[in-house]
């Protein structure tokens, strides 16, 4: 590390505390996105506001590159680090500060693990909406950043939409506080900018997030078809009938084969795809609107219909729906997981000709989607031995992703644009529009310090490396969305 | 004034003049009393794009929000936050510009969490489509949600894209004695509450249900029963909602400020309208020198300052009006 550097950490924080050593900064070097690595110079690690607060102010002093870390489960390299930055781990930074039954607020440091708001909300029938796939192991802090969503986005939105308040630090210095207890704001709406913004912002240190009431009841209903389109054509009856269900999610038959192998999961045989619909709220409401549910999935001619007896079914349902990223790890060592959007009346066309893209391309792709809200997730399996496999499945990732924005969505849905669709961006966007973003980005960070290669493209290359599933997901701790 | 047609003639409206400011049906005439050239949206008006079984619309800025909602009650949908002022003939950008929501933000959120796309035209003049227009996006900075409550000084309006919900098959309206404790006892229930407002006197909660017909009975007989409202509880028209939407109970030439509070603090606010199960607060004062000293908010009508109490200032937020405007050809917030 560069001494100038190392002293002014020195300063700021016990030496035990700034990694400088190679076997120290390897579990840096790569998210969820783990075909890129890249080494550090250092990592710190404060464990406190103030000092998370010096070393980006340290960091701007020296115009030093920074990236700030949660658990590292990005799935578009947001959270890499610089080869010639350091990497801020806020894990450290994990206490929830308050939970409020009355205002229903939970105020927390960066570092706190997503399902641990719930967890904690949980004794005054409260919960946090947003629920990514890692919530097990995914930090707020990391959700701001990216704008997290989940299986429910459709009806209860994604992390901006229960952000109430930030306090942070900008790439300037600057400590700002928008927001805050309220519900509601005045002028513009800061927070609103800063989730999302992918950490070329600054580090948030403190976030305010609005609890709900746990839905009384959930009615959660598995239905297997013999076509893609048939259980595509059940969502949209569905949401004809006006219906507004929690969570509306299809899984493709290689997405299932794998789930089965994995979890155990049992789907009705011959199913080429599983629709999942699940309604939540009071009994009074969920005991009219099931047997409606009902009625139009039976109109929808599936092969089996399978509403969840309790509880337990429920999870079942969910646990071979939330694995499914991780079983697909069983059928292939290596792949990539898409997050492009189509408008959901597209979503069968979209398919279609995800499977002719691949087939052309050679390769397997498995589909997992949220179909309430058009958000794809095909995951493209390939064979990082082959000197090409990557490269192939990087071509088809990208044409998958083209097709999302010809047809009027989004390059992603959730995951953000990180690392991994930088070079994308100018496909959704005008050079007018990204010279408007990056007009902002300077505003708030005129070095370019915080987070820098990543949104944009043009950034310095990434080193390339291994391939296959994340750490954490070879442990089975965390799962993909 | 101009009065462009297009976004293109929005575009040349912009670069007009040296100094410019959008505006709608202008009621909420505080937000615009600024120095320069206005540009009315009367004519920038209709709805671009809506597609019911996306659950979106596009539309340009100056559509009536009157519109929007015969649009959309037509297709048996909504906007869940309940926009404000529609029959005084606010526009969908007012609406955005000035980040107004009505009772329904207490279940779904407000116009921010609605708002997925905006075309605005920068200080620079450029045309720019930021957001998305699918229910679900996150590629590049969330600026949509920045133009939401803006004030239109930072880019001007053109066009804005919507999320929509299914509208409830039913609703049903209860007007309960006010006493300690009720708000957050319904905000925290089982009923799914889709609006919890306090009129101004502070007498009454009003508790909006919402579901299928059948439902709606039983639910609203639960929540009287574990709430013990007793005799004083009954069933209101829901007319009621419109007349606080419309700000009905305000002084007509007075001075309205909306004040984003917290449920603790409702007390101090039950003078004038409590909305959003105590997240909002209007009060209505006949003139400036009557505001309570304790008040921070924004002045929405009357003769009074823009910002009431002040407001959170700080250095990024020059740079970020400089990336947009670098020629300040729109006001600043302080103006």
């Amino acid at each position: 590390m560069q001494p100038a550097a190392l002293n002014r950490f020195a300063s700021v924080l016990p030496a035990s505390r700034v990694l400088v050593r190679p076997a120290e900064l390897a579990a840096y070097e790569s998210d969820g996105l783990s075909a890129y690595a890249t080494r550090p110079l250092a990592v710190v690690v404060p464990e406190t506001c103030a000092e998370v607060v010096e070393v980006v102010r340290a960091c701007r002093d020296l115009q030093l590159p920074f990236v700030a870390r949660g658990s590292g489960t990005s799935l578009s390299g947001g959270s890499m680090p610089v080869a010639d930055g350091i990497v801020i781990a806020l894990n450290r930074l994990n206490r929830i500060e308050c939970i409020d039954p009355v205002e229903r607020i939970a105020v927390v440091q960066p570092g706190v693990v997503n399902a641990q708001v719930t967890a904690a909300a949980a004794a005054h029938g409260l919960y946090y909406a947003p629920d990514p796939s890692s919530q097990s192991v995914c930090t707020i802090g990391g959700n701001v950043a990216f704008n997290s969503g989940g299986a429910h986005c459709l009806k209860t939105g994604m992390t901006s939409n229960h952000v109430l308040g930030i306090r942070a630090v900008l790439a300037t210095g600057e400590v700002v506080e928008w927001g805050g207890r309220s519900r509601e704001r005045t002028g513009p709406d800061w927070c609103g900018l800063f989730t999302g913004s992918e950490g070329l912002f600054g580090v948030a240190l403190e976030i305010v997030l609005q609890l709900l009431p746990v839905p009384e009841m959930f009615h959660t209903v598995l239905a297997g078809y013999s076509s893609l389109e048939a259980a595509g054509d059940a969502v949209s009856a569905v949401i004809a009938a006006g219906l507004l269900p929690g969570a509306l999610e299809i899984m493709d038959r290689l997405a299932l084969e794998a789930a089965t192998a994995a979890v155990h999961a049992d789907y009705p045989p011959g199913s080429e795809a599983v629709l999942i619909v699940e309604l939540e709220g009071p009994r009074e409401v969920v005991e009219v609107e099931r047997r409606k549910l009902e009625e139009i999935l039976r109109a929808s001619g599936p092969l089996e219909m399978r509403p969840a007896r309790d509880m337990g079914e429920r999870a079942a349902i969910w646990k071979g729906r939330k694995s499914a990223f991780s079983a697909v790890g069983r059928l292939s060592a290596d792949f990539l997981v898409q997050d492009g959007v189509v408008p959901r009346r597209r979503l069968g066309e979209a398919l279609r000709q995800i499977g002719t893209m691949a087939s052309a391309a050679g390769l397997r792709v498995a589909n997992v989607f949220h179909a309430g809200d058009g958000n794809l997730h095909p995951l493209i399996l390939f064979d990082g031995r082959q000197p090409d496999g990557l490269a192939r499945a990087e071509a088809l990732a990208g044409d998958i992703l083209r097709m999302c924005v010809q047809m009027g969505g989004s390059i992603t849905g959730e995951h953000g644009v990180g690392m991994e669709k930088r070079d994308y961006l100018p496909d959704m966007f005008s050079a007018d529009e990204i010279d408007c973003m990056q007009r902002i980005r300077a505003a708030f960070d005129p070095l370019g310090i915080a987070n820098p290669g990543k949104m944009f493209p043009g950034g310095e290359a990434p080193a390339l490396s291994h391939h296959g599933l994340h750490p954490l997901e070879k442990a089975g701790t965390i799962e993909r969305m | 004034m101009f009065e462009p047609a297009t976004l293109a003639e929005l575009q040349d409206a912009v670069r007009g003049a040296p100094r410019v400011l959008c505006v709608g049906a202008g009621t909420k005439p505080r937000l615009s009393a600024v120095e320069g050239v206005r540009i009315s949206t009367r004519q920038l008006c209709g709805i671009v794009e809506y597609d019911p079984a996306e659950f979106t619309f596009t539309a340009l800025a100056g559509t009536p929000l009157a519109e929007i909602v015969a649009v959309l009650a037509e297709q048996g949908q909504h906007l869940p936050f309940d926009p404000v002022l529609v029959e005084a003939g606010s526009t969908l950008g007012g609406a955005v510009a000035s980040g107004l929501s009505g009772p329904g933000r207490f279940r779904f959120g407000g116009v921010r969490d609605f708002l997925l796309g905006v075309q605005c035209v920068d200080g620079l003049g450029r045309l720019l489509r930021l957001g998305g227009k699918v229910v679900k996006n996150a590629a590049g900075f969330d600026v949509p949600k920045f133009v939401v409550g803006s004030l239109g000084r930072f880019a001007a309006i053109g066009a804005v894209t919507f999320k929509v919900f299914p509208r409830p098959a039913a609703t049903r309206t209860l007007s309960l004695p006010a006493r300690p404790g009720l708000l957050e006892r319904l905000a925290a229930g089982r009923w799914n509450i889709d609006a919890i407002d306090i009129p101004p006197g502070g007498q009454r909660v009003l508790v909006r249900l919402v579901g299928p017909e059948e439902a709606l009975e039983p639910l609203a007989a639960d929540l009287l029963r574990a709430l013990s409202a007793g005799d004083d509880a009954a069933e209101v028209a829901p007319e009621f909602w419109n007349d606080l939407r419309e700000f009905r109970w305000a002084l007509p030439t007075g001075v309205l400020v909306k004040s984003a509070i917290t449920p603790g603090q409702v007390g101090d606010f039950t003078a004038g309208h409590v909305s959003c199960g105590g997240n909002v607060a209007y009060t209505s004062v006949a003139t400036a020198a009557e505001i309570p000293a304790h008040l921070v908010g924004l002045t929405l009508t009357g003769n009074a300052p823009l910002w009431v109490g002040g407001r959170p200032r700080y250095a990024v937020e020059a740079a970020v009006k400089q990336a947009f405007d670098p020629d300040h050809r729109f006001p600043s917030l302080d103006d």
